[in-house]
């Protein structure tokens, strides 16, 4: 499958608006001097050079919230479908993150019908990243900063020109036909290959996985966790800004004759998420919340799916008001 | 003079050792450049880990509702005045604290140096008589620390905590600010198409991760009125209408008892312009009832009760 051409830098405004005349295109977009991961007009917007946005790609598959039908007297309706979507510029580990969220809404059991839908009319255009953040440890949770898993297309930052690998069947159909596309030469490989290699490299957080499941086994009642949480805020930040979690509640706003049923993000930071009609929460502090999200990420995921519910993006490091690490969590356990 | 790290250790280490406290919280480094972390000490053998810098943004008297501990607490100017709204407020006793205050002579927003490096990667950062030099990838740059403060730090008039049981380091005196409600006059000044433009901007980068109520000290109520089910009163969606009636009866709620640390907008993932509405409220009640929050113990907080020369023209 693997089929390789270029394209020069000046000329990925005009693949996108190209793109945007025939399907609705997702790309990082700075507004306010925040990242976010948005639907363009115009291909100009779109912001290749930053490390990750802020905003998650998986937005456009599992949104905040998201209208799942309104409804009337007796008469319900689902939102319609749309066409084609493109994500545009997905860094690697979001792109993988993709994959364990398929794991939770698109199993042989149970298939999501609001993110298969949108997932199945999507194709994913990565690009690697020459630099990784400090933050960054994605080569620890089984990613790497080319790491294909997930995605369609993959662009690789030659410095003037972009390498464009075609991964898939579906990402060989975007592109088909193109003319802004050239041939890649054998040298745009060996330097694809070069940097790609150099950026392996360049991770260097790490982050020892190599047991912890089997050491989380024991750890359900261990004092590791009443140290642990004690400066968390108990807000949502490391929650919503993380490409793999995936828990929602759903809220019918409205009355009897009409509303509409709401899907909405929810994080097991709050403590309503554990909240008991009876008033009983079997999660009443930040010790057992805490301990949730680790377990599910890296004991409860591996279990149930075969792998750790992390990419190693580094989002839930940069972005925590008090600066709890993940990577010192978990070697704090490794230690135990 | 020793360094206030140094004395805050020692502060911390015989109020542990001669059992006054149970328990202090401070600062200790962070994991990343320009950033300090909220550490518990339990242990006088502990109290290496703290440090005080520019850097010791979260405001701790955040954690003192929370607990039942004796609990000795570095508290800077605006952190103390939380402090003594929460002793008002009868959510923390007065003898259940030991106030180890810090003249704060401002705290660094990361986000200000960031956005003047042009968002490249701060990989190491140093700070160095007034300045904070910077390096990452390939790059190298010296900010005056002046230069890079949180915009709460550039109004606050009380650094040095209003009340405390220790202090370390020398009082610096009370700031008299220039026009310090600048901002707020000019979002007055606009009309409401323009306020509703800059507040629907603002509010609609909101994730509903609530960390500016979880960072807040004075958002205690144990069930926030956002978190009520029965009646769900507001909607938790992400839609602007939901946002923003969140963000202003949080604002209100706050009112005549917000000290203006700007914690909440340090916390803010999105970099919302928190402080707008609650500065408006603060020059409200300011303008009104000649009241501040967190200055004083025994001051009665105007919201709680009332004299018969209130100010009422707004009742027809």
């Amino acid at each position: 499958m693997m089929d390789a051409r270029a394209i020069d830098k000046g000329r990925i405004v005009g693949l996108l608006d190209e793109l945007i005349e025939r399907c609705e295109v997702f790309a990082p977009v700075m507004s306010d001097d925040v990242v976010l991961f948005d639907k363009i007009a115009w291909g100009s917007e779109a912001r290749l050079d930053f490390g990750n946005s802020k905003r998650l790609p998986k937005e456009a598959f599992f949104p905040p919230s998201e209208v799942m039908f309104i409804y009337e007297g007796a008469q319900a309706e689902a939102p319609p479908s749309k066409g084609d979507r493109v994500l545009f510029g997905i860094r690697p580990c979001d792109a993988r993150s993709f994959l364990l969220l398929d794991k939770v809404f698109n199993t042989p059991d149970y298939q999501d019908a609001y993110y298969v839908e949108k997932r199945e009319r999507t194709c994913v255009v990565g690009i690697g990243c020459n630099r990784p953040l400090s933050t960054c440890f994605c080569t620890s949770v089984g990613g790497g900063p080319f790491n294909e898993e997930g995605i369609d297309v993959l662009l690789s930052d030659l410095g003037d020109r972009y390498l464009v690998q075609v991964i898939s069947e579906r990402g060989r159909r975007l592109l088909e036909g193109n003319g802004l596309l050239g041939e890649a030469t054998e040298s745009d490989l060996r330097e694809g290959n070069r940097i790609a290699a150099e950026a392996r490299e360049r991770v260097t957080s790490m982050v020892e996985t190599e047991g912890l499941r089997d050491r989380l086994m024991g750890m359900y009642d261990d004092p590791f966790w009443d140290a642990l949480h004690q400066k968390c805020l108990g807000c949502g930040v490391c929650t919503y800004l993380c490409p793999t979690c995936h828990c929602f509640d759903v809220l019918d706003e409205g009355g009897e004759q009409r509303g509409r049923r709401v899907r909405i993000w929810d994080t097991c930071q709050s403590a309503l998420f554990t909240l008991h009609a009876s008033g009983h929460n079997p999660r009443p502090s930040g010790r057992e919340r805490m301990r949730q999200r680790i377990m599910h990420k890296f004991r409860y995921f591996v279990d149930n799916c075969g792998e750790i519910a992390c990419v190693g993006c580094g989002r839930c490091i940069r972005n925590c008001p008090v600066n709890m690490d993940l990577r010192e969590v978990l070697s704090g356990i490794m230690e135990r | 003079m020793k360094d206030l790290s140094q004395q805050i250790k020692e502060v911390a280490r015989s109020l542990l050792q001669d059992g006054k406290v149970d328990l202090v919280i401070g600062y200790e480094n962070g994991s990343l450049p320009l950033r300090a972390s909220p550490c518990f000490i339990r242990s006088a053998g502990e109290v290496e880990r703290l440090i005080w810098n520019a850097c010791c943004e979260t405001n701790l008297a955040t954690y003192l509702p929370d607990t039942n501990d004796r609990v000795g607490v570095v508290a800077k100017g605006c952190d103390a005045r939380a402090i003594v709204v929460e002793i008002a407020e009868r959510q923390v006793a007065r003898e259940r604290v030991v106030i180890i205050g810090v003249p704060c002579e401002g705290i660094i927003d990361r986000r200000k140096v960031a956005s003047r490096l042009g968002w490249k990667e701060i990989l190491q950062a140093n700070l160095e008589d007034g300045r904070i030099l910077l390096a990452g990838d390939g790059f190298e740059e010296t900010l005056p620390l002046e230069d890079s403060l949180y915009e709460a730090c550039l109004t606050c008039e009380q650094r040095t905590p209003p009340v405390y049981d220790y202090l370390v380091g020398e009082p610096i005196p009370a700031v008299d600010v220039i026009d310090p409600f600048r901002e707020v006059t000019t979002l007055e000044s606009q009309g409401a198409d323009q306020k509703w433009a800059y507040f629907s901007q603002e509010f609609s980068k909101c994730i509903r991760c609530y960390a500016c109520r979880e960072a807040c000290p004075l958002c205690y109520c144990p069930e926030c009125f956002i978190d009520q089910t029965q009646p769900s009163w507001f909607g938790k969606t992400n839609d602007l209408s939901d946002t923003l009636i969140f963000h202003v009866v949080r604002a209100l709620h706050l009112a005549g008892r917000c000290v203006d640390c700007g914690t909440c907008s340090r916390a803010c993932p999105m970099g919302i312009d928190l402080r707008a509405l609650n500065r408006k409220m603060i020059k409200d009640v300011w303008e009104r009832y000649g009241y501040r929050a967190g200055l004083d113990l025994a001051a009665i907080p105007p919201l709680s009760t009332f004299k018969l020369d209130d100010p009422q023209e707004f009742i027809k």
